[in-house]
């Protein structure tokens, strides 16, 4: 629940950043996926897609709840990740592997810097 | 200020996730609804249901005052014996559903939903007021004085006598709780004091639901999940119990069920006898057996891969919208999108193919029979 890698970067509403080059690949976090306990199903951005910051690009669903997933970044959905679509679960078994949910060509490299670093994401979610 | 059981203490030491429920701090899981659901229908789970109402009714009049007001005929259970039924208003309308129970020859015990205690104890005192019988009725709301459990699944059967040991002390005479047949109910002996078991539930697996005192029930929790243990059972939160009722498509009250629905629409007309004599709400619900209704509550599964359906999703069908889904989860027994909802009778067939508004795009669903799942 507290697993929280240290290459990558956070944003306040639990989902997480790996840059590679101009590409940012995103998901959510282990204490994400641990709050929503089973994950049913998961709706991705199309490819092509343009986002903001903070724009509401994705939904997660539990058994109990719809949750809605904003981007950290700014720029166009280049790659969407199939795998979790048919295997929802992943999100809980690999969070920050295989649970990973879209690549995104940054807009806008600065923004990377504005998001939580690991230690800053630990101690909001009380560790 | 939020309501606690006299369980809290056992949610918090297990690490249930508390949430609201109606008034209460309840837990809605405590590992995964997933696991909790799963084990219900495997092996056994334990749910504290403790935030139900029981309503006493007794006196001589108590069985003819009982049948003015429920739907269901109480004179077919006889001591010991419960049934199903609903308490409706002068419309037909569902002010509650609820399980009725013949504990002795004058004494009826009603168990009501949390949600609905007030109003149903409300409405029973008023209809007691200006009944005939009166001088020989007497009504009770003993929520506050009962705690209670309900442990379901198919291997409870293999541990619960030894928590339950006896014979019974009242109610169906039986030589161990497991003998108890569906629907019946009997006393026994636990610890100190007398607990109440009747062979029902709310998850369409076999199981027992025990009323009794606050500090009979704390025993009986630890002592149920120490004998089920070797046997995998686990404790169950509300969440679990919505997927299991959902998928034995029981209904729940707010949502399949309102004071403006009738119990011919909702697909409960069995539990509505029309030749008992009169009863609140009677001529509408002959009228409506006899003629039909316009709108009936159907279960419907997903058909292509989705989102689950939810309650308050609208329905739509021939380019227009229907209804409502009024229960929706994803089945953890089925592994797709399943739900209730209110559609146009002309529309109430299996098969019938109906569409699902979920974040504003249509998905294709099913009219199926009910239930989803039935145990083997």
């Amino acid at each position: 629940m507290n697993n929280v890698p240290v290459d990558l970067k956070y944003a306040k509403s639990h989902e997480w950043a790996r840059l590679s080059g101009d590409v940012a690949t995103v998901g959510i976090t282990d204490h994400a996926q641990h709050e929503l306990t089973d994950v049913v199903f998961v709706e991705l951005p199309e490819i092509g897609r343009k986002l903001k910051a903070g724009d509401a690009c994705a939904v997660v669903e539990s058994v109990k709840t719809a949750s809605d997933i904003y981007s950290p970044v700014s720029g166009e959905v280049v790659e969407v990740n199939k795998a979790v679509v048919d295997n929802p679960a992943l999100v809980n078994s690999e969070p920050f592997a295989g649970g990973w949910f879209y690549k995104i060509k940054l807009s806008d490299a600065a923004e990377m810097a504005a998001l939580l670093g690991p230690r800053e994401y630990l101690s909001q979610i009380g560790g | 200020m939020l309501k606690r059981t006299p369980l809290f203490a056992a949610h918090q030491k297990l690490g249930g996730k508390l949430v609201e429920y109606g008034g209460w701090e309840m837990p809605v899981y405590y590992t995964s609804i997933m696991d909790e659901h799963q084990a219900v229908r495997r092996a056994a789970g334990l749910f504290d249901i403790s935030h139900m109402g029981e309503i006493t009714v007794s006196g001589s009049a108590a069985p003819w005052f009982l049948n003015s007001v429920l739907t269901n005929d109480i004179d077919n259970i006889g001591p010991g014996g419960g049934q199903y039924t609903l308490l409706c208003n002068e419309r037909g309308g569902v002010i509650d559903d609820l399980y009725a129970y013949q504990l002795s020859q004058e004494v009826y015990f009603l168990i009501v939903n949390a949600s609905r205690t007030e109003a149903d104890v409300a409405w029973l005192q008023a209809r007691a007021a200006e009944f005939p019988g009166r001088e020989d009725l007497r009504l009770t709301d003993a929520s506050h004085q009962y705690a209670a459990v309900a442990v379901q699944g198919p291997r409870v059967v293999e541990f619960i006598d030894a928590c339950i040991p006896g014979t019974a002390c009242s109610g169906t005479r039986v030589d161990r709780v497991t003998a108890l047949k569906k629907n019946q109910i009997a006393g026994f002996a636990c610890g100190h004091a007398n607990v109440q078991v009747s062979r029902t539930g709310y998850t369409g697996e076999d199981g027992f639901e025990i009323v009794g005192r606050d500090d009979s029930i704390r025993q009986l929790w630890d002592g149920i999940l120490a004998a089920g243990g070797p046997f995998g059972i686990r404790p169950c939160g509300l969440g679990a119990r919505d997927t299991l009722r959902t998928e034995a498509c029981y209904p729940l009250y707010g949502h399949e069920l309102d004071e403006n629905t009738t119990p011919i629409e909702a697909g409960l007309g069995f539990f509505v006898s029309l030749d008992k004599g009169d009863f609140m709400g009677r001529s509408i619900l002959a009228e409506q057996k006899a003629g039909g209704v316009s709108r009936k509550c159907v279960a419907f599964k997903m058909t292509d891969k989705s989102a689950p359906p939810r309650p308050q999703y609208p329905i739509w069908a021939g380019g227009a919208k229907v209804g409502d889904v009024t229960s929706g989860t994803q089945s953890p027994s089925l592994g797709v999108g399943i739900g209730m909802g209110y559609v146009p009778s002309e529309l109430a067939k299996p098969g019938e193919v109906i569409g699902i508004e979920i974040r504003g795009r249509r998905s294709p669903a099913v009219v199926v029979r009910k239930p989803f799942y039935r145990r083997s």
